[in-house]
């Protein structure tokens, strides 16, 4: 049986057919799923991608946790089903309260479109699991608001749960922590800041996006139909 | 059934303190251009208007609390004040103002 992802696209999504056509290449089906749909049945795991979902209007992922599709994902990441934010994707899920922190403009207010280095620092999450921690890859970034923050209590559970899964070598955004990528307390729910869809064939400079996205793809126990509303 | 009143509604939206604000800060930098030396501690925010339909003030109040709260600042880095006041909003009656 085939593992179907499930690519979760807002008015304003806008790496929506990057995510279809990595995943694809590993083999799973991918099909996008439109924001005002209310059910996820019948997909293994979902990805929200990258863009500017709702214009980013108010603040990154403000109006887009109010789309009907974010109910669904609600209900599908507490069955445990795999759940990956991609940079727009991962500010929709802090403010959805699905993963704790929130991003914020960078530090130096720069635009960032780079390559970037990051660590494996959780080997223990969907997007991780079976990489060895150290592990380092590299990959895009492509944001002005990727900047992560919480407060300290929350940056202590991270560190006591080991949350951070992803780490950057060379901090390119002011992140608290290095961090680039953060899980919930399942392990289910991941969010980071660069785009393994970007770093999925030779001809784009890296497949190190891969590597998270096979580990995804892993995760991806085909599910019942009926399990997930 | 009570009647309804019409008020008017200010909420502020800031960074909360500790809360690095790289906004503030370059706008801050960029006074002494100006010739403003002696201006500090600047803190860049948005601000919200809009109406309410409400029984009384304290309904008012309560209703945009759920707006502010709820939608318009992330409670992990913002704050936000909220001024309720009564009647339509100040230069409603077409100032430029």
């Amino acid at each position: 049986m085939t593992t179907r992802v499930g690519v979760v696209m807002f008015p304003g999504t806008n790496c929506e057919h990057d995510a279809v056509l990595a995943l694809e290449r590993l083999g799973v089906s991918a099909d996008l799923v439109w924001h005002r749909t209310s059910s996820v049945r019948g997909y293994d795991a979902l990805v929200l991608p990258g863009g500017f979902a709702h214009g980013d209007y108010l603040r990154p992922g403000a109006i887009a946790r109010f789309s009907p599709v974010m109910e669904a994902v609600g209900r599908f990441a507490a069955d445990g089903g795999p759940v990956v934010g991609i940079c727009n994707g991962f500010q929709v899920l802090t403010e959805a309260g699905l993963l704790p922190g929130a991003l914020q403009k960078n530090r130096g207010l720069r635009f960032l479109c780079t390559t970037v280095g990051v660590r494996v620092e959780s080997s223990d999450s969907v997007l991780t699991g079976g990489i060895a921690t150290g592990t380092e890859l590299q990959i895009p970034v492509n944001h002005f608001e990727g900047n992560y923050t919480c407060d300290a209590g929350t940056l202590a559970v991270l560190h006591g749960e080991e949350r951070v899964i992803l780490r950057y070598l060379d901090n390119p955004n002011g992140s608290i922590d290095d961090i680039a990528g953060v899980c919930n307390e399942a392990r289910n729910v991941v969010g980071l800041m660069p785009h393994p869809e970007r770093a999925s064939d030779p001809l784009l400079g890296s497949v190190d996006g891969s590597v998270l996205l096979a580990a995804l793809v892993r995760s991806a126990v085909p599910r019942a139909p009926a399990s997930v509303a | 059934m009570a009647s309804r009143e019409q008020f008017s509604v200010l909420v502020e939206v800031r960074l909360r303190e500790g809360i690095a604000d790289p906004q503030g800060a370059t706008i801050e930098r960029a006074l002494p251009a100006l010739g403003m030396t002696g201006v500090t501690g600047v803190r860049a925010g948005k601000a919200f208007r809009f109406e309410v339909s409400a029984s009384d003030e304290g309904d008012a109040r309560a209703q945009a609390t759920v707006v502010a709260d709820r939608l318009l600042a992330n409670p992990v880095i913002e704050e936000s004040a909220v001024t309720v006041s009564p009647g339509p909003p100040a230069g409603a009656a077409g100032s430029a103002a």
